[in-house]
């Protein structure tokens, strides 16, 4: 394996609302290579967002370490995650997170503006198939488009890491298997490090590593020998 | 132009509807500044003007008959700059076409036209001929109201001898800006006039020549008044001199001023408050609409957006919709403005108008909209900011509520399940109920006030024309008489009842506080004219004593008890110690105020009267102005109902037109809070709503617990909005004093109740709004965009 692009140690995280405090990751250890595709497969409340959230600097672990390459990510404050989401992290949501006042073309810009060496906002959408929709509203896209929008979002800035959370939950097959093949397309293209936070085992068979949750913890690494191509997914 | 800015103006565009009503509450509170007190200096600034260009004197005095060589001592008392001397005097005049006997005050004018003080600003025509013995300039507020023009023709007793006299000319004159009949307590153009005369023509009448019966003086700037006063009252007193006073003591500008300082009080009080709530108000709902945003905002942190250019980017939504607003109400106060000062300028007649433009003002009333604005975004936006952006995408964690009642009681269904979501709603969110309850409050709360003021208004004509001054009509005398002549009066055609009335000028004085006034005296059961009080009880005037205004009372410091020095201005001219019986709440002028008898004994002369307050038979009321008319010896009569019509139409018109637009601007303000509470709590309510709405409630079913919060809110408000109101009108009462003119502290439960109805009113027209909005919620949309 080359060198690891995220280096997890002990990364725990406690949330505390009310009287419950809640462990939702609990001493989690993870190497992620550089390009790799990896899928976090597990039931509800088994940690796989949290430590998305955590890996794309959205949230802070109680405890542990984590490095982005050479950069201890658990050691940025605010402003220093800022720039690292800014710089290197791109985000696909299952609800897409699109501003709704702003196109599909604007949602974009709305990355490139601000990222240092951005491709074009039609250039990011063309990558997903969506060059014919560019000025249409959020409202006005079905809800595969609105998530290849965001895909485009994510990726306009050339980010070393994508990071999707459930990209496909919200979508019919056909138009998830149209989501993954953008996000696979991006991968190859563009090298970026793919992290895919399921609940639909049929996408494990496009990783190179399928995670298994449980509990707040890792339980199991499935390493595929081949990684199969969107087209010959189905659920 | 960038994605960002994209957004902003399209968000601004989308919640067009809340910007505006915002924008209406920003520019409620600029404009009610931007009137107030643009129009006040555009006043002050044409009166200052006024003054200068037409030479207005600094102190007058009256004497019986003076000589000309005296005007050369009185120029060299210290501080003068230069004296005048002329001829005054009162006369009746008869009007072609008019029942209603007039007054003229003739006043001569100097070979030369025009005089060096005082001058005239002639309307129209031409100053008379100086050896015409006819020719006359009117006011032409007297012209106009009976179209006369140069060439018209009216006639005059002078001295006891009827005179024909012809218009040649119409002037205003700063000394007469206000001009009042004798016993008249409004202005009527139609029946007084100042009546310019040839020098020669008015000395002949008179058989005054070589003498001046009354005097102006200009001071140097560092002139001392009262030392001036006091010289020339001893110049005068060998010639019949009447006590000579300054401006403070002149009619005219004495009513302008404490005109402009009434409506500088009300703009000092109710503008500032206006702009403060709306401030308040713009504060709490922009840092609803920000923390609205949420979601947005976390995903902006989440693309990599710095704090500070969020920051920024709320900032410049909440700038752009304020700046809506200052823009609106800067346009509205200054429209506004301009149309009180014109109305301000029809009433008082000033010749020209300044418009002083006062920049200062708008940056203060945008300043400090702005302000508001931006500080309730940064609150808002600090403590979202300060979240984990992943923790910022999710909706708030909900409140932790509780049992409104115990769970056995709600197993039975006391309370429907909406009815608990309702006051759960309410319970579970203290500070945002709260803050819409204050809200609402504050707008009925300014609401109240601003009705009181033309309530008030009414209030004071009640207390005046119907319980205090019952009498018809006043017949005034050119000089004191008798007090028989009450029984030749009451002898006139149509006369009912008759009751005699004396003036005497005073200085009252305690300690180094004195203020000239009128003190006047009616006899122990006077039914016509009658004294109240603040409990609307006629006052009883005590034997041994004075009763004195309590406005004027504290202007000396005396109270109940306390002697006080009066020096008599009239006859004998002593100066005598007396106490101070009573103190009279009443809502005109200042005076003291005791029993004729008293009074006679005081000035050791026979009973005399000014004046005699009558009541007529209607139907004999032409007899009884014919006979008037012929009766040389009387300068003038004062008619009651003409007076309350004149009053209606002239001082209170000026505030009723201020009250109506504050009442309009508060109901724009409260318009605005109400719907922005409203819509909100829908956009907050969002997802529970379209919840509902999928488990099968109906539009009405949701609509409903929306009403019922909003009506609880609105009705909740309420109390506190009347106490604020009342706060407010006390305020408004307290400040609005002055030494003319007093108002009662009276809000009645009809204020009340138009307030409240008015904020009613506005909730019930954002509830509409709301329905139309729940027609359009897009269930299926709203359920999925959020997690």
């Amino acid at each position: 394996m080359t060198q690891p692009i995220f280096t997890a140690s002990a990364l725990t995280k406690t949330y505390v609302t009310g009287e419950v405090e809640v462990r939702a990751l609990n001493n989690v250890d993870l190497e992620i290579a550089e390009q790799e595709v990896a899928v976090l497969l597990g039931p509800s409340g088994s940690g796989k967002t949290t430590l998305l959230n955590i890996m794309g600097g959205l949230d802070h672990p109680t405890s542990g370490r984590l490095f982005f390459r050479n950069l201890e990510l658990t050691r940025l404050n605010d402003r220093g995650l800022t720039s690292y989401r800014r710089q290197h992290v791109g985000f696909v949501f299952q609800f897409y997170n699109l501003v709704p006042s702003l196109t599909a073309y604007e949602n974009v810009a709305l990355v490139t503006e601000i990222a240092s060496d951005p491709m074009r906002p039609d250039e990011a959408l063309a990558l997903v198939g969506l060059q014919e929709r560019m000025h249409h509203f959020p409202a006005q896209l079905s809800g595969g488009e609105q998530q290849r929008v965001a895909i485009a979002r994510a990726i306009a800035k050339r980010p070393a890491v994508l990071l999707c959370d459930e990209p496909t939950g919200a979508l019919d097959s056909k138009t998830g298997i149209r989501v993954i093949d953008a996000l696979l397309g991006v991968n190859r293209q563009l090298g970026t490090t793919t992290l895919i936070i399921t609940h639909n085992a049929g996408i494990q068979q496009v990783a190179d590593r399928v995670l298994f949750f449980a509990d707040g913890g890792i339980s199991r690494i499935q390493e595929n020998e081949r990684r199969r191509d969107a087209a010959e997914l189905s659920w | 132009m960038s994605a960002l800015n994209t957004k902003l103006l399209r968000d601004v565009r989308r919640l067009w509807a809340q910007s505006l009503a915002i924008a209406f509450v920003v520019a409620g509170g600029v404009a009610s500044l931007v009137m107030a007190v643009g129009s006040l200096n555009s006043l002050e600034e044409t009166r200052i003007a006024y003054y200068e260009r037409l030479q207005f004197a600094d102190v007058f005095a009256l004497a019986r008959r003076a000589p000309k060589n005296l005007l050369t001592e009185i120029a060299e008392i210290p501080g003068v700059a230069s004296a005048e001397g002329r001829i005054a005097k009162l006369a009746l005049l008869d009007v072609p076409q008019f029942a209603a006997p007039a007054t003229g005050e003739f006043i001569s004018l100097p070979d030369g036209g025009q005089p060096r003080l005082n001058q005239l600003y002639l309307r129209s025509g031409r100053l008379p001929q100086p050896t015409s013995e006819h020719e006359v300039v009117v006011t032409d507020g007297f012209a106009k109201a009976h179209s006369f023009q140069p060439g018209s023709h009216f006639s005059a007793i002078l001295n006891g001898r009827k005179r024909d006299l012809v218009i040649v000319g119409t002037a205003l004159t700063p000394e007469f800006i206000y001009a009042l009949g004798p016993g008249d307590r409004v202005p009527d153009d139609s029946r007084f006039a100042i009546v310019w005369m040839a020098e020669k023509a008015l000395a002949a009448a008179y058989d005054l020549d070589g003498a001046f019966s009354s005097v102006a003086l200009k001071l140097l700037p560092n002139a001392s008044e009262p030392e001036v006063i006091k010289r020339l009252d001893a110049l005068l007193d060998r010639y019949g001199g009447q006590a000579a006073y300054g401006r403070r003591d002149q009619f005219s500008d004495a009513y302008i001023k404490h005109g402009m300082e009434m409506l500088r009080n009300m703009s000092r009080t109710l503008p500032p408050i206006f702009l403060l709530v709306a401030a308040f108000l713009i504060n709490l709902t922009l840092t609803r609409i920000v923390a609205l945003e949420r979601e947005q905002i976390g995903l902006f942190k989440a693309l990599g957006y710095s704090n500070r250019t969020i920051g920024l980017h709320y900032i410049k939504f909440v700038v752009v919709i304020v700046a809506i607003g200052i823009v609106v109400g800067t346009a509205a106060g200054t429209w506004l403005g301009a149309y009180v000062t014109k109305l301000y300028r029809d009433i008082v007649h000033f010749p020209f108008l300044i418009f002083a433009a006062t920049p200062g003002i708008y940056v203060i009333a945008g300043a400090l909209s702005l302000a508001a604005g931006v500080v309730g975004a940064i609150r808002a936006l600090r403590s979202i900011v300060a979240l984990p952006p992943a923790v910022a995408m999710k909706p708030p964690a909900p409140p932790r509520y509780r049992r409104v009642l115990p769970a056995a009681l709600s197993v039975r269904q006391i309370l429907s399940q909406p009815a608990v979501m309702m006051v759960r709603n309410i319970s579970g969110h203290p500070f945002r109920a709260t803050f819409t309850v204050v809200g609402l409050s504050l707008s009925t709360g300014i609401l109240v006030a601003s009705l009181f003021l033309s309530g008030t208004m009414e209030n004071l004509i009640d207390v005046t024309f119907f319980m205090a001054g019952r009498q018809d009509a006043t017949v005034s005398f050119v000089e004191r008489r008798n007090a028989n002549v009450i029984y030749q009066v009451a002898r006139l055609p149509g006369v009912v009842a008759v009751e005699p009335y004396r003036e005497v000028p005073v200085r009252i004085r305690k300690g180094p506080l004195e203020r000239r006034v009128m003190l006047n005296a009616r006899p122990a059961d006077a039914d016509l004219n009658r004294i109240i009080d603040v409990d609307l009880r006629p006052v009883v005037l005590p034997e041994g004593g004075l009763a004195i205004s309590s406005w004027l009372g504290d202007l000396i410091g005396a109270k109940a008890g306390d002697v006080v020095e009066i020096d008599l201005l009239e006859g004998q001219r002593r100066t005598v110690s007396l106490p101070i019986t009573a103190l009279v709440e009443d809502y005109f002028g200042m005076q003291g105020m005791m029993d004729a008898a008293m009074l006679s004994r005081l000035m050791r002369e026979v009973p005399t009267v000014n004046a005699v307050n009558v009541s007529l038979d209607i139907s004999r009321t032409g007899e009884f102005y014919d006979t008037i008319k012929r009766l040389p010896s009387v300068a003038g009569l004062a008619l009651q109902r003409l007076s309350l019509a004149n009053f209606r139409k002239e001082m209170a018109v000026i505030v009723t037109t201020m009250a109506t637009i504050y009442t309009g601007l508060a109901a724009l303000i409260a318009f605005g809070v109400v719907y922005n509470s409203a819509r909100i709590s829908l956009s907050e309510r969002a997802r529970e709503i379209a919840s509902l709405r999928v488990l099968g409630f109906t539009q009405a079913e949701v609509f409903r617990i929306l009403l019922f919060e909003l009506a609880l809110l609105t009705l909740l408000a309420q109390p506190a909005g009347w106490s604020i109101g009342y706060a407010l009108a006390w305020l408004l009462k307290t400040r609005m004093a002055a030494d003319v003119m007093r108002t009662r502290l009276v809000v009645d439960t009809l204020t009340y109740a138009l307030a409240s109805g008015m904020v009613m009113a506005a909730a019930l027209a954002s509830a509409l709004a709301i329905w139309q909005r729940l027609a359009q919620l897009d269930l299926v949309s709203v359920l999925k965009t959020r997690d």
